[in-house]
């Protein structure tokens, strides 16, 4: 799996809990939270919707590594790779 | 629907915190049993229908209503957590609501500025210690789950010395979501304070059937089990544990079904008193109202009322209380849901008029005298209303419910529509797995019902509990 299809599985996902913000103008290398009305409660849902549709898990304490879009695709390509 | 033999959770109530919870399990894959009572879902929140007409419960105004995109709002959380595109409320804005005390008047509209620059006129020499009494409120974290239960009107005399104005800025608060009487817990308060003056309050065109609509469609969408008729008889638990619930349904009669959690938003003794574990120390609520509906064939504006709701209080002092008679007839909430800013939806005039109510009163009230006494509490919440009107109005049909009618429907102790004046904030109770939800874990009225649904299946559900 490329990064582009990690980005846009992470994507899609944000794109469905912040469903009235525009995210198809996301600068990856700023904080997603500046960008988007994301608060705590919606980075657990990212958190929850990674492991229910892609059986990727997230441990708390690598909850920071989520914060910009580069970050995510960093951080999950490898665990999406190892399960590919 | 058929019944499965066990659930990782029940849900008790299909009013608007049943439902959020409901909702928020079974969108990460929790089989859920959503059970109601009554034959349709809302609960405080609902609606009927009567001569043709369609009538709301609840839902004078919904609170928080920001507009779109307001970051951060309870709102705009609220509508994410259950992925409900903010468009879908149809979410029309107040024109203004009026504060009418025998001596003055304030008015507030969903803009703040207007509302500090009225006190500013209206109680100049106080104008000081309010801004800094908003500031304080401004800076207050209410929703955190630890916080102390203070008394709020002390804290406002520290900043405002006029009785009068701590009196007309209470009205509103705590008619709309206070369980003490003569006071309010200052978290309470500040969440009232935020959600109707700072953030202001709307009503989604079509009422309270919007709000159940989208409701009800996400259940549908998510698989939960949804039954109507069925009611909770009772929680076993083992070892202190919840391990079995006992039903009553309509057409199947009694069942038992197995789970490890039980989200119930029927009230904390009410709950309680369903399992081994009564608790006698856990007070029922006093708060009750009667409510008057009346269809007029012209509409408030015609007669030259533009506002959309009226706080009306006829002494200087506030007297939130479960009254000595059968309704306080001195102090009542005037809905004019007309006078929201689009009113395409109404062909006739509406006006909804709420008296503080003695439950017990009515209650024993044989059924002659019931009828009667609430056709008197009609006449005089049409004459009360009448004041309001340049013109006269044509009164066409009413129906008046009463806190009988409330506990019929919502098997709430005394018809307390704000619930146990004692509260669970964290929802935790003695049996592990048995949570409240909604009114009684502290967050009252339709968006904090909502809310406390959603947070309670977060914190309980999603995050701790079984799996
Ligand atoms: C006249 C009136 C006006 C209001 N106006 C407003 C307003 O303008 N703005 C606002 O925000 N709020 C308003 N409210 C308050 C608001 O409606 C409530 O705070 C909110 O709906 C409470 O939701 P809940 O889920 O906590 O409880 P409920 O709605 O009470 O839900 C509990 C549900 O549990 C069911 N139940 C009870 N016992 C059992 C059992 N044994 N088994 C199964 N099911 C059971 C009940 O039938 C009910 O459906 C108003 C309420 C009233 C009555």
């Amino acid at each position: 799996m490329t990064a582009t299809d990690v980005r846009t599985k992470v994507l899609d996902i944000i794109a469905d809990i912040a469903l009235d913000d525009d995210v198809t103008t996301i600068d990856d290398s700023v904080s997603l939270r500046e960008q988007l009305d994301l608060d705590s409660m919606d980075f657990l849902d990212i958190v929850m919707e990674l492991k229910k549709r892609h059986k990727v898990e997230v441990p708390q304490e690598d909850y920071p590594k989520l914060a910009t879009m580069q970050s995510c695709v960093d951080y999950l390509s490898p665990k999406f790779q190892a399960l590919a | 629907m058929e019944f499965k033999t066990s659930y990782d959770a029940i849900v008790v109530g299909a009013g608007m915190s049943g439902m959020a919870a409901a909702i928020r399990l079974a969108m990460f894959d929790r089989k859920v049993l959503l059970i109601e009572k009554h034959s349709i879902p809302g609960g405080l929140n609902s609606f009927y229908r009567r001569a043709n007409r369609n009538l709301d419960v609840g839902l004078h105004a919904l609170t928080n209503a920001v507009p779109k995109g307001t970051r951060g709002a309870p709102l705009t959380k609220l509508l994410k957590q259950l992925r409900i595109p903010y468009e879908n409320l149809k979410l029309c804005p107040q024109t203004y609501s009026l504060i009418r005390f025998p001596e003055k008047t304030l008015s507030f509209s969903n803009d703040f500025n207007e509302f500090d620059e009225l006190i500013k006129t209206t109680f100049p020499e106080q104008f000081s210690g309010w801004t800094n009494f908003v500031t304080a409120i401004k800076d207050f974290d209410e929703t955190n789950l630890q916080n102390e239960y203070f008394s709020a009107k002390e804290k406002a005399n520290e900043f405002l010395s006029d009785p009068l104005l701590i009196e007309m800025v209470f009205s509103p608060l705590m008619i709309y979501g206070s369980a003490w009487e003569h006071d309010m817990d200052w978290s309470q308060f500040v969440i009232m304070f935020k959600s109707i003056y700072l953030e202001g309050l709307g009503r989604p065109v079509g009422g309270v059937r919007t709000i159940i609509k989208l409701l009800t469609d996400k259940l549908k969408e998510l698989n939960v089990d949804l039954r109507y008729s069925c009611e909770l008889q009772s929680i076993e638990s083992v070892d202190g544990k919840v391990s079995t619930v006992l039903l009553k349904d309509r057409k199947l009669g009694e069942l038992s079904i197995q789970t490890q959690q039980v989200f119930s938003s029927i009230g904390l003794p009410e709950t309680m008193d369903k399992t081994n574990h009564k608790e006698a120390n856990i007070r029922a609520g006093n708060m009750s109202f009667t409510e008057s509906i009346f269809f007029l064939k012209e509409k408030p504006r015609e007669l030259g009322q533009n506002a959309t709701l009226i706080f009306h209080n006829n002494r200087d002092q506030y007297l939130y209380q479960k009254p000595k008679t059968l309704i306080d007839d001195q102090s009542a909430v005037i809905c004019l849901p007309n006078n929201y800013h689009d009113d395409n939806e109404f062909e006739e005039g509406i006006v909804r008029v709420t008296f503080m109510a003695n439950n017990e009163l009515w209650t024993n009230l044989s059924e002659e005298d019931y009828k009667a006494q609430k056709e008197i509490v009609s006449q005089k919440a049409k004459a009360l209303v009448s004041t309001y009107f340049e013109k006269e109005a044509t009164f066409i049909f009413d129906d008046t419910f009463t806190p009988k009618t409330v506990t019929r429907y919502t098997s709430h102790y005394a018809g307390a529509v704000y619930g146990s004046p004692d509260k669970t904030r964290d929802g935790k109770t003695a049996i592990d797995g048995l949570y409240i939800t909604g009114t009684d874990q502290g967050f009252l009225g339709i968006v904090g019902a909502m809310l406390s649904g959603i947070s309670m299946a977060n914190y309980h559900g999603l995050q701790g509990g079984a799996q």
